[in-house]
């Protein structure tokens, strides 16, 4: 089988493997800094923010040979604005105009038909009023709230409530990336944009869940035995679901890309190409923060529990005897928890 | 711990798996057949894939009135609206609400978008208004037009200072315009004074009035003293006022109190006028029905009004009290969203609720009118908030792009399954094929059945649902080399993988189906195509997954192929890194323990 498939089988056994839960502190502080260069991204190159948020016209033209830089030309004195031209890969020109009201756009229209020589008719015509990017905008914030007040509810009652606030803010954190990423390249933000950031919000939070449930199944019976801190578990439950995890996301990230060149290549900018680039982006975050961020904030909120100290306490104890005994007990701290040899009667558990 | 019932469930699902994928099949049968019997073979596509106008209009909430957008007004206003299209003989228009206060109207092509545009996006608000005075549109630089028809003007109320004679024209009818002695036509207004009044009772004598008295000089308004700070104002407007110019001509009108006088602006044949108007006498709302009809007697389109009773009284009213006047403040403006379309002028008191507006009207033009008048009424005033045109060429080229991206998506996901996950990977592919089936069929059928049209968002939806459905199988196959690699043989394995990786399967796509439908809920438009199509096929992902995936797994594991663990079938436990119960340390490592406690 493949080299991924052993690796698989040998993560799965914990023979390899990443301390995912011990060095979660560098994490955290690597998922800090990102934040804190999206927000100054945010705050210091803001949003390119599309037409849709502006208002304004986005003209697109069937085939013509009137160059770029004349068409801007004939654009700006058609409309009386600033306006922005880019050639498309079907031989078309993407003509945005900010700023143009969606009454005069009728007569621009024609008089970019009749500049750039071709029929007006076939001349797409996209006009938006200046409030109607912010309606778009408002509506996604509600359903945001909505969303993530319902599936924190959900979480809680199908996981425990430390689980449903580790993914809400792996969430958050996988959002503030996204909106960091476009903050920096200057990507436009439009409609398609807050549809493919809406949509991360489900997806990065299958990824979340899928780990969450294994790490569920391997913390069943925890307090009943005294081998495994819930540290080891979580890390154990990472690790195991890894291949799981890589798989799930790159099968998620084909077709997005998929979409992302297509759509950019065919049409240039639009909807394809606005939706799959945040999508795009938001899975790439969602996959990092389900197996950096999530879990090991699942472990920091849950080893806070009375129970669960006890049970560290316990199995650092027992380690402590075993190691006193002799250096027969293998403290190979690497997969994240030791290696014992033929040490107590339970089975070993299942992640 | 609920290890019967548990131990019991797969036994029981292994031992028909048969039954599971009878009833898929026949689904799929049914589905298909379906969907042949109604003729709905393809989706039905959205504006943006199929090529013509979609229009959002959002409903404004009016100052003082804070409880007018509700759900009763904008079913109201959708009724209008849609009435109106129809009235435009655009066939397969769609208007409906979205959200709590949007309307969308998609017009397919091959309709005249302008015409469509001008009466389903800013058609608003409908009066009747007695006209003080009018003008030609712009006074300082007439028009070249010879058709313009001048008129004088008057100021103030009741004080006619006229001088010429008045020549009400048609309503905005480019056609008609074109010959010009025909378009020289007042429009006469007349009803017959008893309650059941016939069309060919009635007959247009201001018409013959008028023509009779043309004036072809230029306007030249007179100046009257004014006789308050508002009529001034009103005649300074007046005087100030181009109508040639657009953006005056659009502000002209604008949020023109019912209450109080205006100044409007609107077309007369070819040309532009300018009109002061008094307060409205009558409202769009009073109007019970209009249409343009054609009159038998006279050869010529009329456009025939009924008003409701409280209407009919108010109209008699008005009517009465302007048939005494002289030109032009015998005549009332229609004025649409500020825009004057229509100024007939009226010889007589007009009782017992029926009228009729003649002179000059083309079929078109008469028929426009009638749907403005009878559907101009809307309960709320909207605002464009986007207008997409999208000609047929560039939807099927986006529409190729969408499914060249997500055949390009799917060969890679197939490649990569094959790749890693061998003879299994058939199983998902197999699984997709039925997935894609049922989506495809269902989206067909949901074309004619609640209106679903596929459009570029929903498109990427059904794209990335390839990934989100592929994802389903990766969590099952690994469960089931997982069991493989605590040693059991394919058989068990398969079952005991799958009640674990169903609980993941339903719980990950709970919350994708969450996100899909809050989305759906919240959201407007295009958005709303992409949530729904995310809705659907994680709810088909979970139909497959459950009565496909699974019993074929189970199907299969009987085969020599996969049971045996054929290096190409995936489940090679050698190669999976098995290690059989029996040999339980060659390595040093632990040893994955054959006692499972969870699940015993």
């Amino acid at each position: 089988m493949s080299k991924l498939g052993d690796l698989g089988a040998k993560l799965y056994r914990g023979e390899v493997g990443y301390d995912f839960v011990g060095k979660r502190f560098v994490w955290y502080g690597v998922s800090i800094l990102i934040t804190i260069t999206a927000a100054v991204a945010l705050a210091v190159q803001g949003l390119n923010m599309g037409i849709e948020f502006k208002g304004g016209a986005v003209f697109t033209t069937p085939k013509t040979s009137v160059s770029v830089a004349r068409a801007t030309e004939a654009a700006d004195k058609a409309s009386g604005q600033h306006s922005i031209v880019q050639e498309l890969g079907t031989g078309g020109l993407r003509i945005q105009i900010s700023g143009l009201d969606t009454k005069s756009a009728a007569s621009v229209k024609q008089q970019l038909g009749a500049d750039l020589k071709v029929d007006a008719a076939q001349i797409n015509a996209d006009l938006v009023g200046p409030s109607w990017g912010e309606q778009i905008a408002n509506k996604a914030w509600t359903g945001l709230a909505i969303f993530m007040v319902l599936v924190v509810v959900y979480l809680a009652i199908a996981f425990e409530w430390r689980m449903a606030v580790a993914a809400l803010i792996a969430l958050v954190h996988d959002l503030t990336i996204t909106v960091g990423v476009y903050a920096l390249v200057g990507f436009e933000v439009t409609p398609g944009t807050v549809i493919g950031l809406l949509t991360i919000l489900g997806y990065s939070l299958y990824d979340t869940v899928v780990v969450f449930d294994g790490l569920k199944e391997g913390a069943k019976d925890i307090t009943k035995q005294t081998r495994y801190t819930f540290s080891d578990v979580a890390n154990r439950s990472i690790n195991g679901t890894l291949v799981r995890s890589i798989n799930t996301t790159v099968v998620a990230l084909l077709p997005v890309a998929a979409l992302l060149f297509i759509g950019g290549g065919f049409l240039g900018a639009g909807m394809l190409n606005d939706i799959s680039l945040s999508l795009f982006v938001g899975l790439a975050a969602g996959a990092y923060s389900s197996i950096f961020i999530a879990t090991p904030l699942v472990v920091d909120l849950k080893e806070r529990e009375p129970a669960m100290k006890a049970l560290t306490k316990r199995v650092l104890a027992k380690r402590a005897a075993a190691a006193a005994k002799g250096e027969d007990a293998d403290a190979d701290t690497d997969g994240g928890e030791p290696q014992v040899v033929s040490q107590g009667g339970q089975g070993r558990r299942r992640r | 711990m609920a290890a019967p019932k548990k131990g019991r469930r797969p036994t029981g699902a292994q031992g028909r798996p048969g039954r599971a994928l009878a009833f898929i099949l026949i689904a799929m049968v049914a589905l298909t057949a379906g969907m042949f019997l109604s003729h709905q073979t393809t989706p039905r596509l959205g504006i943006d894939l199929a090529g013509g106008t979609s229009i959002t209009l959002k409903a404004k909430s009016e100052p003082g009135k804070p409880d007018a957008v509700n759900e009763t007004n904008m079913n109201t206003a959708v009724g209008i609206i849609d009435r109106r299209v129809n009235g435009l003989g655009v066939t397969e228009a769609e208007v409906q609400t979205q959200g709590r206060d949007h309307i969308i109207v998609n017009i397919p092509k091959g309709v005249n978008e302008q015409q469509a545009r001008e009466q389903v996006g800013t058609t608003a608000q409908l009066y009747f208004r007695p006209v003080l005075a009018f003008a030609d549109g712009a006074p300082a630089a007439p028009e070249t037009k010879p058709s313009a028809s001048p008129s004088p003007s008057a100021g103030g109320s009741g004080a006619p200072k006229a001088e010429g004679s008045s020549k009400p024209s048609a309503p905005a009818t480019p056609s008609s315009s074109a010959t010009s002695q025909g378009r020289v036509l007042s429009e006469a207004l007349k009803a017959p004074g008893t309650p059941t009044p016939s069309p060919s009772a009635s007959e247009s004598k201001k018409a013959d009035d008028s023509k009779a008295t043309p004036s072809a000089s230029a306007p030249a308004p007179v100046p009257t003293p004014p006789v308050d700070p508002a009529v001034a104002d009103l005649q300074a407007k007046f005087a100030a006022l181009d109508c040639t110019k657009e953006d005056q001509r659009a502000a002209a009108g604008k949020g023109a109190k019912p209450e109080e006088p205006t100044v409007a602006c609107g077309q007369r044949g070819s040309a532009w006028g300018k009109w002061i108007l008094g307060p409205a006498q009558v409202a769009g709302t009073d109007v019970k029905d209009a249409k343009g009809v054609i009159d038998q007697q006279r050869g010529q389109w009329i456009v025939q009004m009924q008003f409701t009773d409280k209407g009919a009284d108010k109209f008699a009213k008005i009517t009465g009290e302007l048939a005494t006047k002289q030109a032009p403040q015998n005549q009332f403006a229609i004025v649409l969203d500020g825009k004057v379309i229509s100024d007939p002028s009226v010889s007589q008191a007009l009782t017992g609720g029926n009228a009729e507006i003649s002179g000059g009207f083309t079929q078109q033009s008469a028929q426009d009118l009638g749907n403005m008048l009878s559907y101009g009424a809307l309960p709320l005033s909207f605002q464009e908030d986007s207008v997409t045109t999208v000609t047929a060429a560039l939807g099927g080229e986006q529409l190729k792009a969408g499914l060249i991206a997500g055949a390009i998506g799917l060969v890679l996901v197939v490649i990569y399954l094959l790749v890693y996950y061998r003879g299994l990977a058939f199983i998902a592919i197999v699984s997709l094929m039925v997935s894609a089936v049922l989506t495809y069929t269902i989206m067909s059928l949901l074309g004619k059945g609640i209106g679903f049209a596929l459009n570029l968002p929903a498109v990427c939806g059904a794209i990335v649902a390839i990934g989100i459905t592929a994802d389903s199988f990766i969590v099952y196959f690994e469960r089931i080399r997982d069991e493989i690699r605590e040693g059991r043989t394919l058989r068990p394995a398969v079952e005991r993988a799958w009640p674990r990786a169903r609980r993941t399967i339903l719980v990950s796509d709970f919350v994708s189906f969450l996100a899909a439908a809050v989305l759906f809920i919240v959201t407007v438009g295009k958005v709303q195509g992409f949530a729904f199509t995310l809705g659907l096929t994680t709810l088909l992902d979970v139909v497959v997954v459950f009565l496909f995936t699974k019993p074929v797994m189970t199907l299969l594991a009987r085969t020599k192929f996969f049971s045996s663990g054929h290096p190409w079938s995936g489940l090679d436990p050698k190669r999976l890194g098995a290690k059989p119960p029996l040999r339980r340390s060659r390595r040093t490592g632990p040893v994955p323990a054959p006692v499972d406690a969870k699940e015993a």
